[in-house]
C-alpha cells in the first residue's frame, strides 16, 4: 500500500501483503473463505476470476464470510480471493462532479450496455488534473488546509486539502499544470498529497466540530419553505407509497435546492426514470451559475435490478462524496432514493447470514444503521476553519402505505424533518403531495430565530398563520362532510374558502410548468401573504353583513393562477394581483 | 453446454423438500444448473442453491417426489442455466422451461445466453419516448404503452384480465416496425392455456409471438424460470434482432407464489405475508429488463399481469410492482358488473410514460387534451353519480345531467369494445371526441378552442326540455 492509503488515515499494517486464499463456500452474496492471515473486518475482498468486489463481514475462526457486491453464479469453491488489505473505500477526487457511478463509485458512463459482474473493475479513470497551488514550498500547514485547486468540468472548483491526520511544513509544492492523477502534487510533513485519495465509505470524514445552523436550504417549493423548511445540515425523511410523486418531489429539490453540490443517490428505483434524470439534469442550466446543472450534480445510479449488495454501499457512498466537498466549504446535499431498499438490502443479507431476525425479518441492528446514517448529516466547521454542510434527504417507501412498517417507524425518530406524502392529496391531485398534518419540522424554531436575525421578523408568524388556516380548515371539512357547507355560519364558511385558496394557490406546485416548478423565498412569501390578505378581507366582509355564498361565488381565478403567471421572483406581480383582487373584494356591498 | 463436458455425480447424501444434497463434488458453482437422471431413466432438472466445500445443494425444479438416493445422477452444467436464443424461436410453443409443445425439434439458435440476464447499465439507456398501440381504445387513448415501458395490469379474480392480456398480445403494433410478442403464462389452467393459444393462433403463424406456457399442474419451480426465459429470448430479439418486442408476463401473483414456496423450502426467513424479504429486488430483475438502449434498435416493453388477492392493492405483489413499474392499468369488477369490457378502472389507472409516448408527432395532437378531459369529466360524472344517490336525480344541476349522460356515453361509446375487435387509435379518439360532445362546451376546459370549433361543440343553451324537472 502506498502513501495514497496511508495519507487518508488507513490504520498502517505491519502485516506485509495478506495472502491468498480460497472460496469455501458460495450461497448467493454470502461467500466464505479461508482466514489467511492480515484480513480485517470490513476488509475489501476481490473474489473469484473476475474478481467480483466482497467485504468481510464476519471472521469465526479459520472462515472468514464475506458479503459479495455482484451477482456470484459460477463461483466455485476453490476458487481463488485475494484480500485486498484496505477497508471498501472510494477514491475522491476531480472528476465527480457531473458524473454517473455505481454503488460503489465505478464510473458507468465508461461501462458497457450491460454491467456484467466484474467487469467494470478494469475501467481507467482520467489520466490527468490541472492543478494550481495556493501555498508556496516553506509555508506551515494543517490538517484540512487548501493545498491548491483542480479544475473540474463545472463551475464547482475542487480544492485538494491537506489529508486529516497530517501538518508541517510542505516541504515540496507542484507547480501550475497538467499532473498525473497518482503522482504527489505536494509533500506535507513527510506525506505525499495526490489530487485524489482513497477514502473508507463507512467512516465518517472528520471535522473540527458540530455547530448548529440558523441558516434554511432554500428548496424551491413552497409547502417545505413555507411549513417544512429544513436547516443547512439537518435530514429529512419523504415517506410515501408509490404514484405520491415523491420522485418527482426529490428531482424538483436536485434541480432547484440552494445548495453548492447535489449527490443523488437512485437507491433500488427505476432504470428509465434514472436515465430521465440523467437527461434531464445535463440539459438544465443552473439559475445560480448559468451552467448545467448537471455540473453541480454526483449521480450514484444503483437501479433495483442492480447487484443488491452494492445497493447497500451506495448509501455509504453518496454520504462520503458529499463530506468530501463539504470538507472544502461547501453546502452539500444528499438525496437517498430510496432508504427503505438500502434497508431490504441489510434484511436481505442478515438473513443469508442466519441473524436472528428483529420486525418483520429486518435485522435488530436496523434502528441503529439508520440512526447512524443520518448522524452523518452536519453543518460543521471543517478541519481547515470552514463552514460546510451535509443536508440528507432520505425517500422512504412504505410497503402497502403501512407508516407502522419498520423502516418508516423508525426513521421518524432519528430525522428532524418529516416531509409526509399523502395517496389522498395525489389522487386528488394536489402536489406536492406533501401532508400538512402529518409532516413536521423540529428545525422551525433555529430558522425563525435566523430569519429575525436576519431581518425578517414576520417569517415565523406567516408559516403559524397558514398551518392555522390549513387546520382550521381541515376541521371544518369533516363537519361540512356531515352537515354540508350551507349550515355552517358565515365565518366558519369563509374558513373553509380560505382553506382551499391557500391548498390551491400556495401549497400547490406544477413541477410541469417553466414558471412555477421552481419559487423563489420572496415569491413564496408573498403568496402566502397575499391569500391571508384576501382571507382577513373576505371575513371582514361576511361581518359587515355580505352573505358568504356570494364571497364564495368570487372569481379567485387571477390571484389563484398567480403562481403560474408570474416569474419564480416576482414578488411584485404577485402583490400587483393581491391589489387587484382586494380592491375588487373592496367594492362588494351587501 | 454439450453433455460430454459435465462431469456426473452420483453420491447424494440426503433428499429433503425439493432439495437433494450432493456429496464429493469439486469446482461446482453457485446457481448452477443441473440435469438430474434418476435410475429409472426419467430426466430431472435442478439449480445449485449452495456450493459449500464438496457438497452442493441442488434445489430440484420438478420436485423430489419418487427420488431413490441410489442410482441418481447429476450432471453439472458448469454455468448457470443458458438458453439459445435468435429467430428460431418466433411462432414457436414451449412449455415453462422452453421445450417444445407443439411438436416441433428443440428450439436452436446460433448462441446461448444467461437467463438471469444483466442489468443494462442506466447510462445507457434511451428515455421511451414512442407509443406500442394495442388496439384496445380505452387503453390507449387513457394509459398509453411507451416501448420501453413496464406496465402491469391489476386485477381481481374473475375479470377478464387474461383475454385482455391475450387481446393486447395479439392486436399490438409499433408503428410499421418490426414488432414481436412473447407470452409467458404461468400457472394456467389448461382451459386458459388453450385459450391463449387459440387467441393467438394468427399471431404465432405470422411468425411473430413465442408462447410460453407453464400450466397449473407442471412443477411450481419451473415458474420461476418461466419469465426468466421469456425475457431473455425477448432481449435477444429486441437488442440484436431490432424488433420491438412486448412481453405479456400471466400471472405475477402466481409466480410470486411459486417464489414464496421456494423460499420456504430453503428455510429462508419470511418478510410479509410470508414472502421472501427480497421479493422486491426478484420482481425488479424481471421488469427491470424492459427499456431501449442507445445505438440499439429495438425495445424491450414488459406487461404483467397479476391478480390482487381478494382486490387488495396493498398486498405484497400489487405493492412491490406498483413501486416498480411506471403505472398500472387497473381493471374494476363495478365496470365489469356494468357489462363493459375491458372493465378498465380509468380513474385508478395511469401510465407514467404517457406524456412522452403520446401526442404531437406521436399519436395524434389532440390526444393528450382528450385524454385529460375524458378524465377529468369522469371524475366530476362520478362525483355527480354519488351525489345523485343521495339526493335523487332531480335534484342535480341540468349540467350535472349531463355528466351522467357522459358517463354512460364513455362506458358505452368509448370504453367498450368486443375482445377480437382492433380499433385504430383515430377511431378510439373519435369515439372519446363522441362522449365528451355529450356536454356543454363550457365544461370542456381542457381542450384549446381550436379543436373545439372543429368538432362542433355546442353550448347547449337553449332550455332542454326532455329534462325539465
Amino acid at each position: 500500500m502506498g502513501a495514497v492509503t496511508d495519507a487518508t488515515g488507513t490504520r498502517r499494517r505491519t502485516v506485509a501483503q495478506p495472502l491468498v486464499s480460497r472460496i469455501l463456500r458460495v450461497t448467493g452474496p454470502l461467500v466464505e473463505m479461508e482466514y489467511t492471515g492480515g484480513i480485517a473486518m470490513y476488509d475489501l475482498v476481490s473474489i473469484g476470476p473476475a474478481g467480483l468486489p466482497g467485504e468481510v463481514v464476519a471472521i469465526t475462526g479459520d472462515v472468514v464470510t464475506v458479503q459479495a457486491y455482484e451477482y456470484t453464479g459460477g463461483l466455485a469453491p476453490g476458487q481463488t480471493a485475494l484480500p485486498r488489505g484496505r477497508p471498501l473505500s472510494v477514491r475522491l477526487g476531480p472528476g465527480l462532479l457531473g458524473g454517473i457511478f455505481d454503488g460503489l463509485l465505478r464510473p458507468l458512463s465508461r461501462a458497457g450496455d450491460w454491467l456484467l459482474p466484474g467487469a467494470q473493475q478494469a475501467v481507467a479513470e482520467a489520466p490527468s488534473w490541472f492543478f494550481s497551488p495556493s501555498v508556496a514550498q516553506g509555508e506551515q500547514v494543517a490538517e484540512g488546509q487548501a493545498l491548491g485547486e483542480v479544475r473540474d468540468a463545472g463551475p464547482v472548483p475542487v480544492k485538494v486539502l491537506v489529508p486529516p491526520g497530517c501538518r508541517g511544513t510542505v516541504e515540496g509544492i507542484a507547480d501550475a499544470g497538467d499532473h498525473p492523477r497518482d503522482v504527489p502534487v505536494a509533500v506535507v510533513g513527510g506525506t505525499e498529497v495526490t489530487v485524489s485519495a482513497l477514502w473508507p465509505v463507512r467512516r465518517p470524514r472528520p471535522v473540527r466540530e458540530r455547530v448548529d445552523s440558523h441558516e434554511a436550504l432554500s428548496t424551491g417549493q413552497r409547502v417545505i419553505d413555507l411549513l417544512f423548511p429544513v436547516a443547512r445540515g439537518s435530514t429529512v425523511a419523504v415517506p410515501g407509497g408509490f404514484g405520491t410523486g415523491k420522485t418527482v418531489l426529490l428531482q424538483q429539490i436536485a434541480k432547484w435546492c440552494d445548495a453548492d453540490v447535489i449527490v443523488y443517490v437512485g437507491c433500488g428505483e427505476r432504470g428509465n426514470e434514472m436515465a430521465d434524470v440523467i437527461t434531464e439534469l445535463s440539459e438544465l442550466q443552473d439559475p445560480r451559475t448559468g451552467g448545467r446543472l448537471a455540473d453541480r450534480t454526483v449521480t450514484i445510479a444503483n437501479t433495483s435490478n442492480m447487484p443488491m449488495m452494492a445497493r447497500e454501499a451506495s448509501i455509504y457512498t453518496g454520504v462520503t462524496v458529499a463530506e468530501y466537498f463539504r470538507d472544502m466549504g461547501l453546502d452539500v446535499v444528499v438525496i437517498a432514493d430510496s432508504t427503505s431498499r438500502w434497508a431490504e438490502a441489510l434484511r436481505e443479507f442478515a438473513s443469508r447470514t442466519g441473524a436472528l431476525p428483529a420486525e418483520e425479518g429486518y435485522p435488530a441492528g436496523l434502528a441503529s444503521a439508520i440512526a447512524a446514517f443520518y448522524e452523518r448529516a452536519a453543518a460543521v466547521t471543517t478541519l481547515g476553519g470552514d463552514r460546510g454542510s451535509v443536508t440528507v434527504i432520505g425517500a422512504v417507501s412504505p410497503p402497502g402505505g403501512d407508516m407502522t412498517e419498520p423502516v418508516t417507524a423508525h426513521t421518524e425518530r432519528f430525522v428532524r424533518c418529516l416531509w409526509s406524502l399523502d395517496r389522498d392529496l395525489a389522487y386528488a391531485r394536489h402536489y406536492p403531495a406533501v401532508s400538512w398534518a402529518g409532516s413536521f419540522s423540529r428545525d422551525v424554531p433555529v430558522l425563525a430565530a435566523g430569519h429575525r436575525a436576519a431581518g425578517d421578523p414576520a417569517w415565523s408568524g406567516r408559516r403559524d398563520r397558514v398551518g392555522a388556516v390549513l387546520a382550521e380548515a381541515d376541521r371544518l371539512a369533516d363537519l361540512v362532510d356531515l352537515i354540508g357547507i350551507a349550515a355552517l355560519p358565515p365565518r366558519e364558511r369563509i374558513s373553509v374558502l380560505a382553506g382551499r385558496l391557500v391548498r390551491e394557490g400556495v401549497l400547490q406546485q406544477s413541477a410541469l410548468s417553466e414558471r412555477d416548478a421552481y419559487c423563489g423565498p420572496e415569491k413564496t412569501a408573498a403568496l402566502a401573504d397575499a391569500f391571508l390578505a384576501v382571507a382577513d378581507r373576505c371575513r371582514e366582509l361576511v361581518d359587515s353583513g355580505i352573505s358568504a355564498s356570494s364571497v364564495e361565488e368570487v372569481d379567485f381565478g387571477p390571484l389563484l393562477r398567480a403562481r403560474e403567471d408570474t416569474g419564480p421572483h416576482d414578488a411584485a406581480g404577485v402583490a400587483a394581483r393581491r391589489n387587484a383582487m382586494l380592491a375588487g373584494l373592496g367594492e362588494m356591498r351587501p | 453446454m454439450s453433455p460430454a463436458d459435465e462431469i456426473e455425480y452420483t453420491k447424494v447424501r440426503g433428499l429433503r423438500g425439493p432439495l437433494a444434497i450432493v456429496e464429493g463434488v469439486s469446482g461446482i458453482g453457485w446457481d448452477e444448473y443441473v440435469r438430474i437422471t434418476l435410475a429409472s431413466g426419467e430426466r430431472r432438472h435442478g439449480v445449485v442453491l449452495d456450493a459449500d466445500r464438496d457438497l452442493a445443494v441442488v434445489q430440484v425444479l420438478e420436485g423430489t417426489a419418487g427420488m431413490d438416493p441410489e442410482g441418481i445422477r447429476a450432471a453439472f452444467s458448469g454455468s448457470p442455466l443458458r438458453v439459445p436464443v435468435g429467430t428460431d424461436w418466433l411462432g414457436r410453443v414451449c412449455n415453462g422451461r422452453g421445450e417444445p409443445l407443439d411438436g416441433g425439434p428443440p428450439v436452436l439458435g446460433s448462441h446461448t445466453a444467461e437467463v438471469g440476464g444483466a442489468p443494462i447499465n442506466p447510462v445507457r439507456r434511451e428515455p421511451p419516448s414512442e407509443p406500442v398501440l394495442t388496439g384496445v381504445g380505452a387503453v390507449d387513448v387513457l394509459t398509453t404503452l411507451v416501448r420501453g415501458q413496464k406496465l402491469p395490469v391489476f386485477s381481481v379474480a374473475g375479470l377478464p384480465h387474461l383475454e385482455l392480456a391475450a387481446q393486447i398480445a395479439a392486436q399490438a403494433t409499433a408503428a410499421g416496425e418490426a414488432f414481436s410478442v412473447v407470452f409467458a403464462g404461468m400457472g394456467l389452467t389448461h382451459a386458459d392455456a388453450s385459450f391463449v393459444r387459440d387467441a393467438l393462433e394468427e399471431r404465432s403463424a405470422a411468425g411473430e409471438l413465442v408462447l410460453l406456457l407453464n400450466t397449473a399442474d407442471d412443477p411450481v419451480i419451473e415458474r420461476i424460470l418461466t419469465p426468466r426465459i421469456a425475457l431473455t429470448v425477448a432481449e435477444n430479439l429486441a437488442f440484436n434482432e431490432g424488433r420491438h418486442v412486448l412481453v405479456v408476463m400471466t400471472d405475477m401473483t402466481t409466480y410470486a407464489e411459486a417464489l414464496r414456496e421456494v423460499s420456504a423450502a430453503r428455510g429462508e426467513i419470511p418478510a410479509r405475508r410470508a414472502y421472501p424479504g427480497y421479493l422486491y429486488s426478484d420482481l425488479a430483475s424481471l421488469y427491470e429488463r424492459c427499456g431501449r438502449i442507445k445505438g440499439r434498435p429495438g425495445s424491450v416493453t414488459v406487461l404483467p399481469v397479476l391478480t390482487m388477492p381478494a382486490g387488495d392493492i396493498t398486498h405484497p405483489v400489487p405493492d412491490l410492482t406498483g413501486y416498480i413499474t411506471e403505472g398500472q392499468i387497473v381493471l374494476s369488477p363495478e365496470t365489469h358488473a356494468r357489462g363493459a369490457y375491458p372493465p378498465l378502472d380509468a380513474l385508478s389507472s395511469l401510465s407514467r410514460l404517457m406524456r412522452k409516448g403520446a401526442g404531437p408527432g406521436r399519436t395524434r395532437d389532440d390526444h393528450l387534451h382528450v385524454a385529460a378531459q375524458l378524465l377529468a369529466a369522469l371524475a366530476h360524472a362520478r362525483q355527480v353519480r354519488d351525489l345523485a344517490d343521495l339526493v335523487g336525480q332531480a335534484a342535480l344541476s341540468p349540467t350535472d345531467r349531463r355528466y351522467l349522460d357522459f358517463e354512460e356515453a364513455f362506458l358505452r361509446d368509448f370504453a367498450d369494445q368486443r375482445s377480437d375487435e382492433p380499433r385504430e387509435l383515430d377511431t378510439s379518439l373519435e369515439r372519446g371526441w363522441q362522449a365528451l360532445l355529450t356536454l356543454p362546451r363550457s365544461q370542456l376546459s381542457m381542450l384549446p378552442a381550436q379543436l373545439l370549433d372543429a368538432h362542433g361543440a355546442k353550448e347547449f343553451d337553449a332550455p332542454d326540455v326532455r329534462e325539465a324537472p
